[in-house]
């Protein structure tokens, strides 16, 4: 097992340097430049544009240019070219304010779905599993932007509750209860427009795994030996069919960095996606590269995560 | 010492229906038969003939839609478990009846122990715990034969041989001490060897614990060797019933004694091997009257207009030829 | 000898064959899939859309349209759906078509209907161009992982395929001179791989070249750590990054899309390969002397290609959902050019006050993307047994 885990560490390692390299390709070789180093941009003279080149190395050769950012990376050293901040910081603040959207969405995800499709498997074909059914079809097939503003505009004219950004503006001022409540009221929609498309396919999976796993022979197995339903559906089948999720788990991972840029433009919220994306625009190449890195090491690690767990909870493979 | 005539389990005319997407397959089609106390009776038929869904009905582990039990009784100890709830119907599975499966692999769970899988039915219906429970499933390890029993308790299914497996299945049917124990088909997923070790472990058992036994097969060799009684079924039917040696020495019907006569022994050595012309029919499209006529050698008119019934041979061998009975007569 | 009786029963060999209806296995699979009135429902849609797309594009494109999208009538802004036109100040040319504004107007007074008429064909085509790419490009890569996987690269293919990608490097940034050298490398190094082989697959080998026979790993793990790499791309945010730095234009699009998400097919396709590939039908196949490629795509295929299938229809409802999404932010098609995403986004700031301007076109995408997925999921339905629902 553990030769196992050793390799796959060093061949996630060896995707990391590639993905490093393909994204910084990427970046260099797409047409235009940023605007502090563009030739036709009247606020930077000559004089700035060179300076500009000369701190970051764009008159270098592309591979001394790879080296030197992806040194000043490890270092934390790296600075954003738009607003001269440390990436790093950058990247914390707005991640502060993306964390409690991603850990109310997740939570509201995983423990919505499991109830939802394992009671739709086991009650195939009724009421419940056809309802449910369609909503899920419903969620998938909405374009999360209009799903947004059909809950803005439901909650706003129902409920007169704030919508727009993290903080309802001079609340900071007021006791904390309300402050507390403020942030909880702002956080709701976002997140709940977050989970609901995690809740459609999730919920339709653990529903296919059930409905597969009912089908095995070790069920009837467990029903021929006279076992209640509870323990043939709750022991026998949900603890097979529970497998793929497990390792599923280390997959939430890179969300921490994702961040859906829809979602925060409409809210306002100032999060990692809206960053990345303004970084985008201003080909603010640090921030890019930055963000991009910490997205392919989450991954890997979820993976690596993954492949763990589900060598932990199957013993098939452990033994 | 006279054996008890009153059976354990009576299947009085049981139709089993299953509802397809262009037409319904009659699965089992009107099957008669019983088990007797203390008594080992085979089953015996191709595959498709509708052993293994008479076989699940018994203990009501047919899917209902889309299959359905169109008719018949099912009569146990005197109660008719086609008129059982679903919980009164619990209390009897793996409690009073058994079933050990054909495909041990499968129809263990991968993920628990054995000592669990083997224990639970004993937790559930004998309300048995702990270190009780740990030594009444050695016990069953021991008694079906496994080696180094208590390290076994502790593995998980696929650390173990096909034979291995199997036995453990057998253990898990033997747990509750049940009344009977109806094996489908528990050696054809298995070597000859252990084959031949199982077919003998289940006629130790038997004795040793006066079981009942319906053992389903394919296979008229195993037949020959363990039955005391034999149905043949066809097409969702029993076509013969009797006892074993009486219907190996003079079977009464066509499909039988086509059986029979397919079988490779030493006296054919050297000559065409027979086999029964045409193939099984559908169950969603049976041939009108008798099934077997479109492979029947003695086939006349009649076979085709009217379904043939049981006639009576004496000593319990009834066959459902009234072509050869005539003949006979 | 079979022949049929005079009462229509058929004897063969002196027995009556029992009788069984024969269908096809397209036939069977339509019946099976006729049951499912949802699925039915989006194939309906589907056909719906299609037709209205192709006669959106007729019917809003050239010089004089039959319905102009881009007509501005700045008089007219914001008019509500189904209102009729204020003719007395519009020039003959400016009024709408079918005498009212079906779906009302945008704030620059262009008819909604016309607009949404010609979105339809952007979405169909960004659907389907995106998907044919990436699901090309996975069967591809899926296949010869699965088939060829257990082919072990040694480091003179390893060489060659490094150079050849250098080469092409090079001179897209063109630096011809070396890309050139480098091309050359790499075609003398193919030549001697292809050199001949004995029968027992031993290549000659000149003596001091020994090293490059080392074996470094197989296609398949060749494959499936592209295929890692990626997966650590978020897919979103490498369509922005791509979509926002080349000039924008639907086929850029269309391509990117394409290009990221190819990974799901690719691994369906080589889980079917593995798992075909141990069947015996193939080592038959083999043994009878058929070729790889013949065993490929006409043996292996045919199997392999349902969970494709399944997947490709999903993945045009998400590439419709993604083009909606990416011409919200205000990347996509170019202006004036519409497409449903774009008419949400201009809307949105009206939203209180012009809610059809929401609502129109995301009901639209919403009920297309629906169809699809609904039909892939009848699909699925159909073509695989194991899942099939049952009412």
């Amino acid at each position: 097992m553990l030769s196992f885990l050793g390799r796959s560490f060093v061949q996630k390692i060896i995707t990391l340097i590639f993905v490093s390299i393909i994204s910084f390709l990427i970046i260099h070789l797409a047409p235009g430049k940023p605007s502090q180093v563009d030739p036709l941009n009247p606020k930077f003279t000559p004089e700035m544009v060179e300076r500009f080149r000369q701190a970051f190395n764009l008159d270098k050769p592309l591979y001394v240019q790879y080296f030197y950012f992806y040194r000043d990376l490890l270092n934390g050293r790296t600075v954003s070219w738009k607003d001269n901040r440390s990436v790093l910081a950058k990247i914390w603040e707005r991640f502060l304010n993306s964390l409690p959207l991603f850990i109310v969405g997740t939570i509201l995800t995983w423990t919505l779905s499991f109830p939802v499709g394992i009671r739709s498997a086991i009650f195939r074909g009724r009421l419940y599993d056809r309802t449910t059914t369609f909503l899920s079809y419903l969620l998938i097939s909405i374009p999360g932007f209009f799903f947004a503003y059909i809950l803005i505009i439901f909650v706003v004219t129902r409920f007169q509750v704030p919508v727009i950004g993290m903080e309802t503006f001079g609340v900071a001022n007021a006791a904390w209860p309300h402050v507390i409540m403020d942030r909880i009221w702002h956080l709701l929609l976002p997140s709940v427009l977050g989970a609901t498309g995690g809740i459609a396919v999730l919920s339709r999976y653990v529903r296919s795994q059930m409905l597969e796993v009912e089908g095995q022979d070790y069920v009837r197995t467990a029903r021929a030996k006279g076992l209640p339903p509870d323990q043939v559906h709750y022991k026998h089948a949900l603890r097979n069919a529970l497998l793929p999720f497990v390792t599923m788990f280390g997959l939430i991972l890179p969300g921490l960095i994702g961040g859906s840029v829809i979602i925060e433009s409409i809210f306002s919220w100032p999060g990692m996606g809206r960053m990345a994306y303004e970084a985008i625009l201003a080909r603010d190449y640090p921030v890019i590269l930055t963000v991009n890195f910490f997205s392919a090491v989450l991954v890997l690690i979820g993976t690596f995560i993954s492949d763990l767990m589900y060598m932990l909870v199957d013993p098939r493979i452990r033994l | 010492m006279e054996r008890n005539h009153h059976p354990l389990i009576s299947v009085q005319d049981l139709k089993v229906y299953f509802q397809g997407d262009f037409a319904t397959a009659r699965a089992v089609d009107g099957v008669s038969l019983e088990v007797r106390p203390e008594e080992m009776v085979c089953l015996v038929g191709e595959s498709g003939c509708g052993k293994t869904v008479t076989a699940l009905s018994i203990l009501g582990l047919i899917s209902v839609p889309p299959g359905k039990i169109a008719g018949g009784k099912i009569v146990f100890k005197g109660e008719n478990l086609l008129d059982l709830s679903e919980s009164d119907f619990q209390k009897i599975r793996g409690n009073l009846i058994a079933m050990v499966f054909q495909e041990p692999l499968t129809s263990l769970n991968p993920v628990f122990t054995i000592e669990d899988q083997i224990g639970e039915a004993i937790k559930i219906h004998k309300h048995m715990d702990g270190e009780l429970l740990r030594a009444r499933c050695l016990q069953l390890l021991k008694d079906v034969g496994i080696s180094s029993a208590a390290e076994r308790l502790n593995d998980y299914p696929h650390q173990l041989s096909g034979g291995q497996r199997q036995r453990v299945m057998i253990a898990m049917a033997l747990a509750c001490d049940p009344d009977l124990i109806i094996a489908d088909e528990p050696t054809t997923a298995l070597d000859v060897t252990v084959q031949s070790q199982i077919l003998k472990l289940f006629q130790a058992l038997q004795k040793k614990r006066a079981l009942s036994v319906l053992y389903i097969t394919h296979d008229l060799g195993v037949v020959a060797n363990i039955a005391q009684r034999v149905y043949v079924m066809y097409a969702g039917i029993i076509v013969e019933q009797g006892k074993t040696d009486h219907i190996f020495k003079a079977a009464r019907h066509p499909y039988t004694q086509g059986l029979l006569a397919s079988l490779p022994t030493r006296s054919k050595r050297g000559k065409r091997l027979y086999s029964i012309p045409g193939t099984v029919p559908s169950p969603a499209f049976k041939p009108s009257g008798c099934p077997f006529r479109p492979r029947c050698p003695f086939v006349i008119e009649r076979c085709r207009l009217q379904f043939p019934e049981l006639c009576d041979y004496g000593d319990g061998h009834l066959a459902r030829c009234p072509v050869l009975f005539e003949r006979k007569q | 000898m079979t022949h049929t009786e005079k009462n229509g029963h058929v004897r063969e060999n002196g027995l009556e064959k029992a009788l069984t209806p024969k269908r096809s296995r397209l036939e069977e699979f339509w019946a099976l899939f006729r049951k499912n009135r949802l699925a039915i429902a989006g194939l309906i849609i589907f056909i719906l859309f299609f037709a209205t797309a192709l006669a959106g594009l007729l019917l809003t494109s050239g010089q004089n349209p039959v319905f102009d999208p881009a007509q501005i009538r700045l008089q007219e802004k914001l008019r509500p759906p189904l209102a009729k036109p204020k003719l007395d100040s519009l020039y003959p040319a400016e009024v709408p078509r079918l005498g009212i504004y079906l779906f009302g107007t945008d704030d620059l007074g262009r008819d909604v209907f016309a607009r949404m008429l010609q979105g339809s064909w952007v979405s169909l085509t960004v659907g389907f161009v995106a998907v044919g790419i990436s699901v090309f490009i996975g069967i591809f890569m899926g296949g010869i992982a699965g088939y060829f996987g257990q082919v072990l690269l040694k480091l003179d293919h390893l060489l060659a395929g490094g150079l050849l990608v250098a080469a092409i490097a090079f001179m897209a940034t063109n630096w011809a001179a070396p890309g050139i050298l480098l091309f050359i490398l790499a075609a003398v190094f193919l030549l001697y791989a292809v050199r001949p082989k004995k029968v027992s697959g031993n290549r000659v080998k000149p003596a001091g070249l020994r090293f490059l026979e080392i074996h470094a790993f197989s296609v398949d793990t060749l494959i499936m750590r592209i295929v890692d790499i990626m997966i650590c791309f978020p897919s979103f945010f490498l369509i922005l990054t791509v979509v926002a730095l080349l000039p924008a234009s639907i086929y850029n699009i269309m391509i990117v899309i394409g290009l990221t998400s190819w990974m799901g097919a690719t691994r369906f396709v080589r889980a079917e390969f593995l798992s075909l590939r141990e069947q015996d039908f193939v080592a038959a196949a083999r043994a009878l002397g058929v070729g790889n490629l013949r065993i490929i795509f006409r043996h292996m295929m045919p199997n392999a290609i349902a969970p494709v299938l399944v997947s490709a229809t999903i993945g045009i409802a998400s590439a419709i959902l993604t083009e909606a999404g990416l011409s919200f932010l205000g990347f996509g098609v170019p202006p004036p050019h519409a497409t449903w995403g774009n008419i949400i986004s201009d809307g949105k700031r009206f939203i209180f006050d012009a809610p059809w301007l929401t609502f129109i076109p995301g009901i639209a995408i919403l009920v297309v993307v629906l169809s699809f997925n609904l039909f892939g999921e009848g699909l699925r339905d159909a073509l695989n047994p194991k899942l099939r629902e049952r009412h």
